[in-house]
This record gives C-alpha cells, sequence and structure tokens, in this order.
C-alpha cells in the first residue's frame, strides 16, 4: 500500500506524521519526495548513501550542421532555446527536457545531452527502508527528481511519501498513483484554507483521503467544522505540547520517548487500511 | 523601485505572518504581493476587495481529433511526461503542453490549445493595493504566474507612484521560490530554531547566494529552543548575514490570525517587528 502524507500548508506537520508513521510499523519504505528541503532525515539520522544521479535531457546544438532557422526556438514552449543569425543559445534551466527540437531540426543539428538535476540517496534502520530525492540548488524542476524516486517503490512494502507543500507539480507527482492521502493540518485560518486546496486536489487525482489535526488546541474549530460538512474523516489529532514541540525542534521522532504513541500510529495504519479495502 | 521578499525554504515558519505585519507598516506606501501561488494565505489576513483580475495562460495542452487518430501510438512513444493513455489519449494533468507529439502525428490529429491555468487579481486592502494570484488546481508554471504577478505589481507601483512592492514568497527552492526573488532587492529568510528549519535555511540561503541577492535574517518562534536559536545566530556571524530581528514564540500569533488581524493591530509583539521594519528599510 502506498500512502503519500500532504498538506497544501508548510510547516503543518507533515515530515513529523511520515517519520513517526513509518518507525511505528513493519515493513516501511519512506521516501521523501520534498526533494526542494527533504527533511526525514534530520530525524531519522541514518547514513545515507548515493544511489544515483537524476539527470533531464538537455538539446545541444551542433552549430557545423545548424542553419539558424530558428524553427526549434519557434517550436520550443519553454523559451530555452535562441537562434540568432550566426549563432544559437541554449538555456538549460529552462528546458522541460520534451525532445520536441531534437525531432523537429530539419539538419539534425540537436543532440541531447544529460543534465544532473539531483540524486537520489537510501539508508536502512532494522525494518525501515528510506530514500530521498535532493534537488540540486539552482535548479528550478523537482519533478524528475520525485519520479526518479517513485522508480524506486517496492509494493510489497507499506509505502509512505513524504510530500512537498503546495498544489502544483511536486504534490500531484508525489500523490498521483497513491493508494489513500494523509492530510496534515493546524486548527488555523491558514491551515484551513490549504487543506481545502489539498482537499481538492486529492479529489482531481482520485486517491481517498483522511486528515490529521496537528497542533491540535490552538486557533479554531474551522478546520473540524468542514471535515464533518464534507466527510472527510478525522484519523487522528496531535495536541499542541510543548514536549512534542520541543522534542520536534531537536530533531526527535516523538514516539521514541512517548512510545504509547506507536500504538496510535498503527490504530491510524489499521484505519486507513480498512478504509482502502 | 525596490522589491523586498520574505521567503523561509521550511514552510510554516511565519513568512505570511511576518510579511502581513510589513504590509500594515507600510501605510499604503508599498504594493503588496502574495506569490505563493499555490496556497496564497496573505489575503486570508488583509482581507482584499478585488478590482480588477486578468487571466494567466500557462501553457498550452494537446487535444486529439479523435476522427482523425488511426491509434498508431507514435504520440504515446515520443510523450516524455507520461500523458498520452494507453487509448492514445492525454492525460490533460501530465500534459505539460510541450508539442512534441504533434510533431509526430502522421494524421494532424492533434493540435496545441492555450490554457487559462490561473488568476491574477489587483485588490484595494485596509493597507493599500495587493496583487495575489490562484493557480489552478494541478497546474503546471507557478514560476511563470509568479511572474505575471510581480510584473503587474511593477506596472501599479510605476502608476501609482509607489516605490515599494513587498513579496510574500513560497516555501522551498524550487521554481515559485527562484522566480519569486530573482532580481529583488532583499530578501528577508524567516526561520525558526528547529533543526528542519536551520537544515531548510541553509539550502535556500545557498539559493540566494547563487542569484547574488542580498539578504537578512528574522529568527521567528526563537525560545522553542534557545540552544538552536544561538546556532542560527552563530550561523548568521558566520555567513556575514544580519540579523534584523528575533520574535518570541506567542500563543497570541494564532489568536491574530482567527481575527483576520496583523501582529502590530493585535499589539502582539509589536515593537520587535516595528524595530525590523525599520532596520530593512534602512538596508534598502
Amino acid at each position: 500500500m502506498k500512502i503519500a502524507v500532504a498538506s497544501g500548508k508548510g510547516g503543518t506537520g507533515k515530515t513529523t506524521v511520515s517519520v513517526n508513521l513509518a518507525l511505528s510499523l513493519p515493513h516501511v519504505q519512506l521516501l521523501d519526495c520534498d526533494v526542494e528541503e527533504p527533511d526525514c532525515n534530520i530525524y531519522l539520522q541514518l547514513p545515507l548513501k548515493k544511489l544515483e544521479d537524476v539527470s533531464v535531457p538537455v538539446p545541444e546544438i551542433d552549430k557545423e550542421k545548424c542553419t539558424f532557422c530558428g524553427k526549434c526556438s519557434e517550436f520550443c514552449q519553454y523559451n530555452a532555446l535562441a537562434i540568432f543569425p550566426q549563432d544559437a543559445l541554449v538555456f538549460k534551466d529552462l528546458c522541460h527536457g520534451c525532445g520536441g527540437c531534437t525531432i523537429l531540426c530539419p539538419e539534425n543539428a540537436i543532440k541531447e545531452k544529460k543534465k544532473c538535476v539531483g540524486i537520489i540517496e537510501s539508508g536502512s534502520a532494522s525494518s525501515l527502508e528510506f530514500l530521498r530525492g535532493v534537488l540540486n540548488i539552482g535548479e528550478a524542476m523537482a519533478t524528475p527528481v520525485i519520479a526518479a524516486l517513485k522508480e524506486k517503490i517496492n509494493s510489497e512494502k507499506t509505502v509512505i511519501l513524504d510530500a512537498p507543500p503546495g498544489t502544483a507539480c511536486p504534490v500531484i507527482e508525489t500523490v498521483s498513483d497513491c493508494d489513500f492521502c494523509i492530510l496534515v493540518t493546524e486548527p488555523t485560518p491558514f491551515g484551513l484554507h490549504d487543506l481545502k486546496l489539498a482537499v481538492k486536489l486529492t479529489r482531481i487525482l482520485n486517491v481517498p483521503c483522511g486528515v490529521v489535526i496537528n497542533k491540535a488546541g490552538i486557533g479554531d474549530n474551522s478546520v473540524e467544522e468542514y471535515c464533518k460538512e464534507h466527510n472527510i474523516p478525522v484519523l487522528m489529532k496531535i495536541p499542541h505540547r510543548r514536549e512534542i514541540a520541543e522534542l520536534c525542534s531537536e530533531g526527535i521522532p516523538f514516539v521514541k520517548e512517548l512510545p504509547s504513541w506507536r500504538e496510535q500510529f498503527r490504530n491510524l495504519f489499521s484505519t486507513i487500511e480498512e478504509r482502502v479495502q | 523601485m525596490k522589491e523586498i521578499a520574505v521567503i523561509s525554504g521550511k514552510g510554516g515558519t511565519g513568512k505570511t505572518t511576518v510579511a502581513a505585519a510589513f504590509a500594515g507598516l507600510c501605510k499604503g506606501e508599498a504594493v503588496i504581493t502574495d506569490c505563493d501561488v499555490d496556497a496564497s494565505n496573505l489575503p486570508l489576513i488583509l482581507t482584499p476587495d478585488i478590482v480588477r483580475e486578468e487571466e494567466f495562460k500557462g501553457s498550452q495542452m494537446t487535444v486529439k481529433n479523435p476522427d482523425l487518430c488511426v491509434s498508431c501510438g507514435q504520440c504515446r512513444k515520443v510523450c516524455r511526461f507520461g500523458a498520452i493513455d494507453e487509448n492514445f489519449d492525454v492525460i490533460p494533468v501530465k500534459c505539460e503542453g510541450c508539442g512534441t507529439c504533434t510533431l509526430v502525428c502522421p494524421e494532424h490529429a492533434l493540435s496545441m490549445v492555450e490554457r487559462v491555468t490561473g488568476k491574477v487579481f489587483v485588490s484595494t486592502t485596509r493597507f493599500g493595493l495587493l496583487v495575489h494570484a490562484e493557480l489552478f488546481m494541478g497546474e503546471e508554471a507557478s514560476g511563470k504566474l509568479v511572474t505575471q504577478v510581480r510584473d503587474v505589481a511593477a506596472e501599479l507601483a510605476e502608476s501609482e507612484a509607489k516605490d515599494l512592492v513587498l513579496i510574500d514568497g513560497s516555501p522551498g527552492i524550487g521554481c515559485p521560490v527562484i522566480a519569486s526573488i530573482v532580481g529583488t532587492s532583499l530578501v528577508v529568510m524567516v526561520t525558526e530554531p528547529t533543526l528542519s528549519g536551520m537544515y531548510d535555511l541553509d539550502r535556500i540561503y545557498q539559493v540566494v547566494n547563487h542569484f547574488s541577492i542580498p539578504c537578512c535574517m528574522c529568527i521567528n518562534k526563537y525560545d522553542i529552543n534557545i540552544k538552536n536559536g544561538k546556532k542560527i545566530e552563530s550561523w548568521c556571524k558566520e555567513h556575514d548575514i544580519p540579523i534584523v530581528g528575533i520574535l518570541p514564540y506567542d500563543t497570541r500569533v494564532t489568536e491574530a490570525m482567527v481575527l483576520r488581524k496583523t501582529l502590530v493591530e493585535y499589539n502582539c509583539l509589536s515593537e520587535p517587528i516595528k524595530g525590523m521594519w525599520e532596520k530593512i528599510q534602512q538596508m534598502v
């Protein structure tokens, strides 16, 4: 089973839920899909080894063959090619790697070469297999790194995918094809606003969802009222307690210090299992 | 015209809360923008009255003419985004609008259509003009939309003779963040003394450095972990980053948010925030 942990709003506790859930279950594969800011291993502290580079294809123009006709730059939707009367330029950062220009070029002057945009790393601890993607600094596109990371999914295991915040392409890449999506929110106006967006996203992707309310006790009741009204199950509430906040700030998964929470995370998993079946 | 962007790397450190407080202190002398286009929260505090909206044509999409399609599968073979399914139909959320499939279709059954994938809003608020945006669910090109928000804000600043644009950024280090900060006069990084806050700060700082943008630091919720707070202070010193403000953790911050007020309006942490804004103004 593949469970994504997403949120809309950043800083609601996605990583906290992902890591604590992963540490409470047997045979887990945890994937840190927040490749822009991968934080899971701050809590896990596992020695990591690099598995591979993630590359995207970018065009390279052979200026001997190029007649500077400009068809490629006219075609490119991302303005990644600029053709001048005597010169041709490629803006690799803008390229989406679609390969259209190489097909189009009448002179066969465009070849593709690989550009590294990030890496995949892995580590393990007893029953937990951990994998993460890390986007290189200055790179704009996280999606290829997430896609490469998802290639490593072992469907024999319980797979937990820690998603990036927001509702744009990196989140879609993470959540699509999952069996369930846990939406972590906080009971505040910002939390509710972004939760609504995240719910909409899971509906578009046709992935069933449930809510974990973190920092329960702050703010107001509007998140619970919204969930009730829209028939979205509230799967768990994590109270706003200084003890938990301090452990999080130190990078300590709170199930380690407060073991009674393991049971609660196992229950959370059982509820999800029932809902999926 | 100067542009000041508030960003964080990690989400939930208090970017928008701080940006909203700054917006209040601008007293109508700035154009305020929310560049977190996939989860725009600043309007929740500023409660805008929308006066104008424009479409964002963020991308194109392939459409198939089923009468011409002979199911040869060429399109599926060249599409690198997995956007053509086994029946050779286009999967809209996966289509990047590159047009490569149209190049190879022998029957000319595929064509590109422009898509409206978001909206940009211009509003009046109790603190002056606000530009914010909405990227439709699951759409691409959030960076491009951020650029449009900044362009609209720059035009307004010009026509309304304001010499400041205040930008509330988005979390992360990728496309929308880069689009929010490139070319700004100053980036204010808001962090918190948690290990993840610190790790993310280091990554966002590398991005800021990569684009050679002047920056300064606000450490929020300082007392949730003073030991880490001190580490951030020495990290700033090491990297020669001025700390413009240190804010304690305060439960009234959430109360202010529930009431849709800025911290200064709610009289919560007003003095350190005002001090911070003064320092920032001096820096630009």
